[in-house]
């Protein structure tokens, strides 16, 4: 800290700083993701049991929401957009690019800290206001938003349509117009940062994976969250000014309201422009750190580096041509399926791209089982088994038959949610030590990934063969319908697996708090890596690099380089005479 | 405050990297890439009226017959005062341009002349839109009164719908686009406006001489030939197509 003692209020809270950035970012990821597991959680025990006593939902929900311990059917609808609007915007969006934007950024360019750091801090500060808008209107009278968390109109566009379309579905506006300023103002500032800041000779080939990926997910983010901004607007026209942009003939209680001549598939159209996009700016950044964790654990050089970076360009473009598959069965013309059909299954390539150099890269690896690298190889894992449902889904012909049903929900959760929950664990468990200049407790780490791993299977999993069998999403309960009577059962074994792997989750974040303040102190490398954010000091100071910045003067990935004695080689080594850079084969 | 930061950090070596690429300071790429963002979404409203348009493409009116007035006269001039608007907007980015430029040379006097018109000139079409609203809203021949019939974004001349007493065929969304895209894209002249005028004030002060350079000026020009370029869009897609 260069003798200089800061204030409380500058050094935590109101910090210009990257590294302190990066933690509040996660924090209140982490804290956002424990409401949004917990109320899966509940709503959970009420689709295995439907209709039975739990004393814990009354406990947490109070005689309104959970009379006689049974869950309002209201409240369930409610449970479950505000958990998916949660898991999807706040943690894995803000709470993943977030943390490790801010992070890896500065630190593995080589720069002193990002481009504005007032603009960084007030990315931060719109994120936590909109945290706080969103959990607020958990407790609005008639409830928070229940129209799902893609809040289609009509639902979402009549205060009157629903209990929770009222001032719950405002806040949930509130708070996602929030979150687009936040994400606004956090991807400018990393795309300018890494092409501006990068220190003497970090050329955009001698960039590690994850700033190329954390780089394309800013620049996804900022080309697609203004267009959702442009529905939004729109979406609020029509709650509040009495237009219909997206309303046409609706009838409540027998009424006909004069909503004329609106679509609501141009609400689709918008959204899921965004909201496709927006499944890569949360796969992107999973895909980043898993490279550098798989490259570096392996202790090999990550196989087919400008591959990995074509794939990621493929994927980044791809993302904005697929919306369309979100829609096969929302009226759309049956033309457009077959167009969008082809675009989805194109994005198999590079998908499979890296998976196949992943697995090359593990390939007769010296392999450190590092906590860090079990999840990370945890996620190539989730990503070939929910890729492989994608080809399915992608197809209109196919999906079809199961859209809407658990299939969906099986395949987005472990293609998405889990892939990219995996390697934000994996991310934590590899950058503690920077993080917080100590070392998690690893006994703990194995536990929590084994645990964790076979819960997610066994959650997710025998959703599949429901969503095969026709059993629909977001319904309350199933009981009422004789055809759905033995595969509505598995809901039980879903229910004990994500029972157990939900509790795990406090072990990891016993872990996490145990170890910012006792865990053993970190040394300067501990995973003997070669990017640059391993050559500052443990004690963080502002400015990262105590004297000159460092150059560069080979690729991220010199690992186990014959020509030296060491198995790394860091970045900031001189090539020796008649040494190749590693970098552009 | 939190301003402490800058302190610590020695701004000599902030950048410590070789050559800065494209030459162009964060500010400015920041700049860049907003509008870009800003830009999409322009797209997706405009893409927006472009779905509508298709869903009525029968029945969607013809601007050119709508957009007849002009202030001071009763003649039937279809879209000339939308062109006059037009006509201001590219004029003060012209202004811009040499304001800019009048920047580059350090020439305080210059800019401050130049940024006050562009100023005039955005003001002049706020003006106008306002006008074109509330002409807009009166229907032809001024059949409503604006304030005594309580007219709103959907009751107005042209947004009600496909009713009996209705004598133009226009649904309701042909007048909700006109109020949201033009109001939309009013909203950043406006703000366009106020950033102006808080540059200006700068300028006047001297603020920017203290600094060394007027890359300020530079910045908020984007922005304002970015509103410049998005209102031929606009014009284009509403008005014309």
């Amino acid at each position: 800290m260069s003798g200089h003692k800061e204030p409380f209020i500058t050094k935590y809270l109101f910090s210009y700083d990257h590294k302190m950035i990066s933690r509040q970012f996660l924090l209140t990821g982490t804290i956002m993701a424990f409401v949004g597991m917990v109320m899966s959680l509940l709503f959970r025990l009420q689709l295995s049991s439907p209709g039975e006593s739990f004393w814990i939902l009354n406990f947490l929900l109070g005689d309104k929401w959970a009379p006689d311990g049974v869950l309002d059917p209201n409240m369930y609808l409610a449970l479950v957009t505000i958990h998916g609007t949660i898991m999807v915007f706040f943690l894995l969006t803000a709470g993943l690019s977030g943390t490790f934007a801010n992070l890896l950024i500065p630190l593995q360019i080589g720069a002193r800290d990002m481009a504005s750091g007032m603009l960084n801090m007030l990315s931060y500060w719109f994120f936590f206001g909109s945290s706080v808008v969103m959990i607020i209107s958990l407790f609005v009278e008639a409830g928070p938003a229940a129209g799902g968390w893609t809040v289609y109109p009509p639902l979402s566009a009549l205060p009157e349509a629903m209990p929770g379309s009222g001032l719950g579905m405002t806040l949930w506006l509130v708070s996602m117009s929030l979150f687009i300023v936040s994400s606004l103002l956090g991807g400018l500032n990393y795309i300018v940062t890494i092409i501006n800041l990068r220190t003497k000779g970090m050329s955009m080939t001698r960039l590690p994976l994850s700033i190329w990926a954390l780089f394309l997910t800013a620049i996804l983010g900022v080309l697609s969250f203004p267009v959702l901004f442009a529905a939004a607007l729109l979406l609020i026209f029509d709650r509040t000014f009495g237009t219909s942009f997206y309303l046409s003939d609706i009838f409540i209680a027998g009424e006909a309201l004069d909503r004329t001549g609106g679509s609501p598939l141009l609400y689709h159209h918008l959204f899921w422009f965004l909201g496709h996009p927006e499944v890569y700016i949360i796969l992107l950044p999973a895909l980043g750190l898993t490279s550098e964790i798989i490259s570096c654990n392996s202790r090999k050089p990550i196989f087919g580096y400008r591959a990995m970076i074509g794939s990621l360009l493929a994927i980044g473009f791809l993302s904005f041509i697929v919306w369309g598959h979100h829609m096969y069965i929302s009226g759309m013309n049956p033309f457009l399926g077959d167009v969008f059909t082809f675009t989805t299954l194109l994005i198999a390539i590079p998908s499979a791209v890296k998976v196949f150099n992943y697995l090359s890269t593990l390939w007769q690896g010296k392999i450190n089982f590092t906590p860090a690298m079990m999840f990370a190889v945890a996620m190539v894992s989730t990503f070939i088994t929910g890729g492989v449902t994608g080809i399915i889904l992608a197809d209109a012909a196919l999906d079809i038959n199961v859209h809407d049903t658990y299939f969906v929900v099986a395949h987005f959760h472990i293609v998405m949610g889990l892939s990219a929950v995996m390697a934000m664990f994996a991310g934590v468990y590899h950058w503690f030590p920077k993080m917080w200049g100590r070392m998690l407790n690893k006994k703990l780490g194995y536990i929590h990934f084994w645990i964790t791993f076979a819960c997610a299977y066994g959650v997710f999993f025998p959703q599949h063969i429901q969503g095969l069998a026709g059993l629909p999403r977001r319904y309350y309960s199933y009981s009422e319908f004789p055809m759905f009577e033995g595969v509505a059962d598995i809901a039980m074994i879903v229910t004990v697996f994500a029972v157990i792997g939900g509790l795990i989750q406090f072990l990891f974040l016993f872990n996490l708090v145990y170890s910012m303040f006792r865990g053993p102190k970190a040394p300067q490398n501990p995973w003997r890596s070669n990017t640059l954010e391993w050559t500052t000091p443990v004690e963080h100071m502002h400015g990262n690099w105590p004297g000159e910045l460092p150059t560069v003067h080979r690729w991220a990935y010199d690992y186990s380089n014959p020509a030296h004695e060491e198995d790394f080689v860091p970045q900031i080594v001189p090539l020796k005479d008649g040494e190749v850079d590693g970098g552009g084969h | 405050m939190a301003g402490e930061v800058t302190k610590i950090i020695d701004q000599k070596t902030l950048w410590g990297g070789g050559r800065s690429p494209f030459s162009v300071s964060y500010g400015k790429m920041m700049m860049w890439f907003f509008l870009i963002s800003d830009a999409l979404t322009f797209g997706g409203l405009l893409a927006s009226l472009g779905f509508m348009k298709h869903k009525y493409v029968d029945v969607w009116p013809v601007s050119e017959q709508i957009f007849t007035h002009f202030p001071f006269t009763h003649a039937h001039l279809p879209l000339l005062y939308v062109a006059f608007m037009t006509f201001i907007l590219i004029v003060s980015s012209v202004t811009m341009v040499l304001a800019v430029e009048a920047g580059h040379r350090k020439d305080r006097k210059n800019v401050t002349f130049w940024l006050f018109l562009t100023v005039i000139g955005g003001a002049i079409f706020l003006g106008s839109q306002a006008w074109e609203w509330s002409t807009f809203i009166a229907g032809p021949d001024g059949m409503i009164s604006t304030w005594a019939d309580n007219a709103t974004l959907t009751q107005n001349f042209y947004g009600r719908g496909f009713t009996a007493d209705n004598p133009i065929l226009a649904p309701v969304q042909y007048s909700q686009f006109f109020f949201f895209v033009t109001g939309f894209h009013g909203t950043h002249v406006l703000s366009g406006v106020v950033i102006n005028l808080i540059i200006l004030i700068g300028v006047m002060q001297g603020k920017y001489e203290k600094v060394g350079h007027y890359e300020m000026v530079e910045k908020v020009g984007l922005y304002w030939h970015f509103i410049d370029l998005v209102w031929v869009f606009v014009f284009t897609f509403y008005y014309l197509v």
